[in-house]
């Protein structure tokens, strides 16, 4: 009896240790789907994430003569006293065709101000297609106090577009900015540098 | 049944203490330190009960508000809430604390404390002929966290939340609302309530899987296990699952909100998106969390009046296994307006589309058990065939909204609120008061009112009815949910559920407890199967109430014992 006892007592803690196992390894798994979720993005295209591309990559692009309207579009958040405007409403690029556009951005405090854009493009399927071979995007932008800046960015639309039934009613891609200040003095900031973008995205 | 010799299977080491201290506690020992499965059971429903009337009252709160246009009460109540003063959005501020706190009680510590902690406790041990649950202590401390983060939840609104007082994100404590535009304690107190519930849900999954796992009497094999016990299962597994994703999302949301992480902040790299799929990965196997145990407790009941045993029990079984894998993979259709792609989104409304396949066996199989049965229309059976019907009704409104396209239309209006009050004011609510009327004079000895408890059902059934379905209309109509405010062309249905339907439903609830009073004070001794011969389950072997330690001989199975 003493012995079955031990039994029940010694299956119950193997059970319950499985599932506090189980508990850990989904909430591993929820942290793990911060980067995965990025990778997915960046990987994808989803949610009008842009691609990231090389010199060598775009060299091998071949133009055609399908035009298409790129718009662009640029804001600051909340609060942040920049002035960011595109130079150009709207390029007309045939796609396959690299095309630079500028933004420009003007600080109007008294202070220098450090900020990082965030982007994507709309409608969201021809993320995957918005190829950025340079980008002000790419890194962190300092402007003293009422400094202005001309920034570029320079693109282009992969042809494979033309392929994909998704996209074939796209002949408009608009492409947005949003330029953020970059939480230096606030606590922690490695944990936001971990996650940044700018580094590794597209 | 056969029984064995007592020597042969005692279930404690310690069972020599089963005579003397254990069975005669303190009040103090017995209901604070309660390690014994139907004492922490009865704390859960008491609990349950008491959170219902303050989520139900908080409803009330949001019904006389918003039967006529225009603003007339919110200021009142931020007054009467503390608040000194209240500007125009302090009180505005306040419609979006009460439709939070409705959310998260009637979810967290209503629907779930019942089900789970009030009936899976009293009842899993029972009919599986166990004498206790795996876990005793840690079941202690699941009820008491699931106190603590009551306790939580009735801080936040009395502490500063941003805009006003209290915690005005939502149920769903989407970023950014809940991070940067939320500033103040309030919403800390909220997230910190779902972490120790969470925690308390966590402790108790873990503690009915061993328990069913390991501790079914001999002979009970898990496909002679009853269905409630099947549905408990299958819950403590989405739980499992589920709520340590809520668990490390809201922790993030923490992290964000005091400590500088950029989890859900575009400005650090993040993305507010992901908070979605993070809380709708938990959020959509929550709803079958609290409906799953309810369809155990509906399975059990009408098998019991229709003095045969479930239709396709197996089916039965597995089709909650089915709802509960599916569960998992059709989270993003609470965001079909994030901006999906058309493939995504038509992903998503095949997979949850096929969910109605595995619901429809379920509801087929309880009208089949009810075909050819000797049926006896006692209380219970009549809350569980409202519960079936209007479980239905609630599932055809959740096939058309799994629609991408139509969703597009519907989304966050009344029509979805109409959605799910159905399948959970109706479907788990209905559930929960056919199981009470079912377990209750097996729970404390007494018989309750037959009458009222028909009356009740009546009411109530009129009053819910009168209170949401009129919502269809204006969800179809347009109307948004989460406003206090609406168009006069919405005043006349809004009068409707205000002016009638919360007033009957009101009326049903004070039956409800006019009726446990009556049964308390003056109900007739049950009997130990008052049921009579469809009550087929192991509860119905025992005394009313049943002894403190039961079963420390165990029962044993028999090979011809139906469900």
């Amino acid at each position: 009896m003493a012995a079955e006892q031990a039994t029940l007592q010694q299956r119950n803690r193997r059970v319950g240790i499985i599932m506090a196992g189980v508990v850990l390894a989904m909430i591993g798994l929820g942290y793990a789907s911060v980067p995965l979720y990025r990778m997915f993005c960046q990987v994808t295209g989803f949610g009008g994430t842009t691609m990231r591309v090389s010199e060598a990559q775009a060299a091998t692009i071949v133009s055609t003569n399908k035009d298409m309207q790129i718009r662009f579009d640029a804001n600051v958040e909340r609060g942040m006293p920049w002035e960011f405007k595109p130079l150009q409403a709207v390029d007309t690029v045939s796609v396959g065709v690299r095309d630079m556009a500028i933004f420009t951005a003007r600080n109007l405090s008294d202070k220098p101000i450090t900020g990082t854009a965030s982007f994507n493009v709309t409608p969201e399927q021809a993320g995957k297609y918005f190829s950025k071979i340079q980008c002000f995007c790419f890194t962190e932008q300092t402007l003293k106090p009422g400094e202005e800046v001309r920034m570029p960015v320079i693109y282009y639309v992969d042809p494979k577009i033309l392929d994909d039934p998704d996209n074939k009613d796209v002949d408009e891609i608009t492409l947005s900015y949003t330029f953020h200040v970059t939480a230096e003095e606030k606590a922690a900031d490695a944990g936001a540098k971990a996650l940044d973008r700018a580094g590794t995205g597209g | 049944m056969a029984t064995t010799a007592p020597e042969a299977f005692q279930a404690h080491g310690d069972h020599h203490d089963h005579d003397h201290a254990h069975d005669h506690p303190g009040f103090f020992a017995r209901w604070f330190m309660s390690t014994n499965h139907k004492d922490i059971g009865t704390m859960y429903l008491i609990f349950a009960i008491f959170a219902g009337i303050i989520g139900g009252a908080i409803s009330g709160m949001m019904r006389i508000e918003l039967a006529e246009p225009g603003i007339q009460y919110l200021g009142t109540f931020a007054s009467l809430l503390g608040e000194k003063n209240p500007s125009f959005d302090q009180s505005l501020h306040l419609w979006n604390v009460l439709i939070t706190a409705h959310g998260l009680i009637m979810v967290f510590f209503m629907v779930m404390p019942a089900m789970i902690g009030g009936f899976g406790n009293w009842f899993v041990p029972i009919m599986i002929g166990a004498p206790d649950m795996a876990f005793p202590r840690m079941n202690n401390i699941s009820f008491w966290l699931t106190v603590a983060g009551f306790i939580s939840l009735m801080i936040s609104p009395f502490v500063p939340g941003g805009t006003g007082n209290g915690a005005g994100t939502g149920w769903t404590v989407y970023a950014p609302l809940s991070t940067s535009g939320s500033a103040g304690p309030a919403v800390d107190f909220a997230i910190f309530s779902l972490h120790l519930a969470g925690a308390g849900s966590i402790l108790g999954a873990t503690n009915f899987i061993t328990t069913i796992f390991n501790m079914r009497a001999p002979g009970m094999t898990l496909h002679k296990m009853p269905l409630f016990v099947w549905s408990v299962l299958v819950t403590a597994f989405l739980l499992l699952l589920a709520l340590p994703v809520l668990a490390a999302a809201i922790t993030m949301l923490i992290t964000d909100r005091n400590f500088g992480t950029t989890f859900f902040d575009p400005s650090g790299g993040g993305d507010p998106v992901l908070y979605q799929h993070l809380f709708w990965f938990f959020g959509h196997p929550e709803v079958y969390i609290m409906i799953l145990p309810g369809f155990g407790i509906i399975s059990q009941i009408i098998s019991t009046f229709s003095k045969k045993p479930v239709f396709g029990y197996l089916g039965m079984a597995y089709a909650m296994v089915a709802i509960g894998v599916v569960g998992f993979i059709v989270w993003a259709h609470h965001m079909y307006t994030t901006g999906m792609s058309v493939n995504t989104k038509m992903y998503f409304t095949a997979a949850t589309m096929v969910i109605a396949v595995p619901t429809g066996i379920k509801i087929f199989s309880w009208i089949a058990t009810m075909w050819g049965g000797s049926l006896s229309f006692k209380s219970p059976m009549v809350w569980s065939i409202g519960q079936i019907f209007l479980f239905t009704v609630g599932g055809v409104t959740g096939v058309v909204l799994a629609n991408g396209g139509v969703d597009d239309v519907l989304h966050d209006t009344y029509y979805v609120v109409a959605h799910f009050h159905y399948v959970l004011s109706m479907g788990a609510v209905f559930a929960l008061f056919a199981g009470f009327y079912y377990w209750f004079p097996k729970m404390s000895g007494r018989m309750h009112s037959e009458f009222l408890a028909h009356l009740h059902f009546w009411v109530f059934f009129a009053g819910v009815n009168i209170l949401f379905f009129p919502m269809h209309f204006l969800g179809l109509q347009g109307m948004p949910r989460r406003y206090p405010d609406f168009a006069e062309a919405y005043a006349h249905w809004n009068h409707v559920a205000s002016a009638y339907g919360y007033s009957i439903m009101a009326a049903g609830m004070l039956i409800f407890f006019v009726n446990i009073i009556w049964a308390l004070l003056a109900g007739k001794k049950a009997e130990d199967n008052y049921w009579g011969e469809g009550a087929t389950t192991l509860e119905w072997t025992l005394s009313s109430p049943p002894p403190f330690h039961q079963f420390e001989t165990l029962p044993v199975i028999d090979d011809k014992a139906h469900h």
